[in-house]
């Protein structure tokens, strides 16, 4: 029998208040209010509720935990995610992948856990005036957070999908590496993505969250943050509006939250809205701009042999190769993983209707997919997108494809052919409307080179939403300075992948993860006015 | 006579369709998919005769007797669990499939949908899927993925897959 750790601590006295059970409106005063949940919120919360501040947490998504796990796909995404793990840009050109529950997307990602690259950051130093954002300097940011979430390389064998990467790219000579995951005790289920059953993967959810609520923290689930107070120099309040259980419409009821501080925690589409809709001063028109999202294009290949996608650790092998074939702000990079094969996340990605798609799910054990992520946000021909807001208040995310994406995009889906033939594909299907599955490199190569490259016609997703609130030393260019605070409110910060002013280059948690937890220790200093507690070995 | 641009402007333009994966039934899609007495909470019987009509050819090969209502139950329960705005956009999509002159000029679908036959459904689809107008593009992996989420979300679709469901934990 599993421990459910959240049931546990709620019976123990835990301050969890579930908005949609509220009968009037409700009032918290706290020192410092954090809107989000997932790995900016978390780690925020734990570091300020440990220097003794009193944090209260505002989330709109739902307390779920290891029981209500049932690694079920109609279940988890509906109740996991945003707009039911299918949220879409403006255009409808990309889905995201996005979490919406307490732990944020850290609840529903698949662990991977990289360090910010050293070209990344070098890059904000240069274009950005950041220059604390060395390797050296947040080492001990990473390394703390690593022993806190047990963030080690994945030390098993990798399953077979992955396995299948790792083959190819060994045949064609690039090299892959084995990637670092969150988890203890890993029963190697491959069911990251509907929430942990065994409370394995150490996200938000088990780790940071419980330690900020045992040290006395209250948490708001089923609460849309709306509007933010301000009186021309400071935040004064927050206004929350109650959601009902389903978490689709809203209650009669609102809550209000003062505190001397506020914290923005609410993901890269949800802390600009958020500023948006407070109409906070934003002189320069930088909140919501560049907005990043690793666009993703797919490969989909049949193995003689069969693969099981849907078992095992999702991602354990990666390659950075196509990071490296090209200047960083020359055509663009990719990074190269895997995703996990489930029914409706395969069915609804695989291209085609009737018998063509249904004889591709009849093979779905044999079936293959590698990912690339493309580093966007480096290059004057990528810009990322804007976050502006519905009539209703909800965010709309505008992300145009620019060729320069594009060509990306078809370069990436050429390597994806020629790595999965070379690991003994039976055939390929590049996820393209205008594709069919080829039997021969040959053959996908030349209807690769012909594919129109256009939205809704080139499968696109994302899993990684950065930018938006993005920090810079100039308020002209940023949103945030360094550490995260905000230009033009004296008591409010940004702790989430929002402030990154590019996409990372590798899949962010552990980014956003070091990042707070440096700019958090700042904050708990600022507030409390004594040292907290630091990496024996930081030395900024 | 309405044109083609008012058309879309009225129906598709203002967001056209969206999209989905999975299935939510306020606290259990479970429930939803076996409860005899399931009351529909986004699709009248007219979007339903569409649903049932589109479902044997976007699942041609997959669907054993019987399952369309499967099918359409599951779509059902999956727009109700998306977003307020998500699912206005789709009551527009579901606008454009029922109004004649729309499902005859837009669609390409000359008979009411309880009796338009396979051959012009898989048209319809296929002209969507490719058409230059990014909307209808959209509208077609709309369509795509409520239907796909709501079959293969259900354990009835599994055994021809392979896929085994969920491992036993605890």
């Amino acid at each position: 029998m599993i421990r459910d750790i959240i049931a546990y601590g709620v019976k123990s006295g835990w301050k969890v208040h579930d908005a949609s059970q509220l009968s009037s409106d409700m009032h918290i005063d706290a020192d410092v209010a954090i809107v989000g949940t997932g790995a900016g919120g978390g780690t925020a919360a734990e570091i300020l509720s440990a220097a003794g501040l009193r944090v209260v947490l505002i989330e709109e998504g739902p307390l779920r935990s290891s029981s209500d796990f049932h690694m079920l796909e109609r279940e988890a995404y509906p109740q996991l995610y945003q707009d039911s793990a299918a949220r879409k840009t403006k255009d409808k050109g990309i889905t995201i992948l996005q979490g919406r529950a307490v732990g944020g997307s850290t609840t529903v990602n698949w662990t991977s856990s990289f360090r910010t690259p050293p070209e990344t950051l070098a890059y904000w130093r240069e274009q950005y005036g950041l220059p604390g954002y060395t390797p050296e300097t947040l080492a001990p940011w990473f390394a703390m957070m690593e022993r806190r979430l047990n963030i080690h390389p994945w030390a098993k064998a990798p399953n077979d999908n992955n396995d299948v990467l790792r083959r190819g790219a060994a045949k064609l000579g690039i090299l892959t590496e084995v990637i670092p995951r969150n988890v203890k005790g890993c029963w190697n289920l491959g069911y990251c993505g509907m929430g942990c059953p065994t409370n394995a993967k150490q996200s938000m959810l088990v780790t940071t969250i419980p330690s900020a609520l045992e040290r006395g923290a209250v948490l708001l689930t089923r609460a849309r943050a709306e509007r933010l107070v301000f009186d021309g120099a400071k935040i004064t309040s927050l206004r929350v509006r109650a959601l009902n259980a389903g978490g689709i419409t809203t209650s009669p009821y609102s809550v209000t939250v003062h505190a001397r501080h506020f914290v923005l925690a609410a993901g890269a589409i949800g802390s600009p809205a958020l500023l948006l809709r407070s109409a906070l001063p934003d002189p320069y028109e930088r909140v919501g701009k560049r907005t990043f999202l690793h666009p993703v294009v797919l490969s989909f290949a049949t193995m003689p042999e069969a693969v099981n996608g849907f078992s095992g650790a999702p991602q354990s092998i990666y390659t950075d190769h196509f990071l490296h074939t090209q200047p960083l702000d020359g055509p663009i990079g990719y990074k190269l993983e895997v995703p996990p094969i489930h029914p409706v996340l395969a069915a609804t990605t695989l291209i085609g209707f009737g018998e063509s798609h249904t004889r591709l799910m009849n093979e779905l054990t044999h079936g293959q997919v590698i990912i690339a992520l493309m580093r966007d946000g480096f290059n004057e021909h990528s810009q990322g997108g804007s976050v502006g807001l519905h009539a209703d208040g909800s965010p709309l995310l505008d992300y145009p494809i620019t060729d320069y994406i594009w060509e990306g995009a078809r370069r990436a889906l050429l390597t994806m052919a020629q790595i999965q033939f070379a690991a003994g594909a039976r055939s390929v299907l590049p996820m393209h409307e205008d594709a069919v599955p080829y039997h021969s490199l040959n053959a996908a190569s030349k209807a690769i080179e012909a594919f129109p490259m256009q939205i809704l016609r080139t499968l696109v997703v994302s899993a990684h939403v950065m930018g938006g609130c993005g920090m810079g030393n100039d308020p002209k260019q940023s949103v945030v300075d360094g550490n995260g605070a905000h230009y033009h409110a004296e008591n409010l910060s940004v702790f989430d992948g929002s402030i990154f002013p590019t996409s990372i280059g590798a899949n962010p948690q552990l980014s956003i993860y070091g990042i707070t937890a440096r700019n958090a220790t700042r904050l708990a200093e600022q507030l409390t006015g004594r040292p907290a507690l630091r990496p024996l070995d930081s030395v900024s | 006579m309405l044109t083609r641009r008012q058309l879309l402007g009225g129906g598709l333009a203002a967001g056209a369709a969206l999209v989905i994966a999975g299935l939510a039934y306020e606290f259990s899609p479970d429930r939803a998919l076996r409860d005899p007495h399931y009351r529909f909470v986004i699709l009248d019987e007219e979007d339903r005769a569409i649903v049932a009509a589109i479902a044997p050819v976007m699942l041609a090969g997959a669907l054993p007797a019987g399952a369309v209502e499967q099918v359409v139950r599951g779509t059902d329960v999956a727009i109700a669990g998306l977003p307020l705005h998500v699912r206005a956009q789709i009551r527009q999509l579901f606008g454009v499939l029922r109004f004649p002159l729309t499902r005859m000029f837009v669609a390409g679908i000359w008979h009411p949908w309880h009796s338009a036959n396979a051959g012009e459904i898989a048209a319809f689809l296929q002209h969507w899927r490719y058409s230059p107008v990014v909307q209808l593009r959209s509208a077609y992996d709309a369509l795509h993925q409520l239907l796909m989420a709501a079959w293969y979300g259900n354990e009835q679709a599994w055994p021809p897959t392979g896929y085994p469901g969920p491992p036993k934990v605890g």
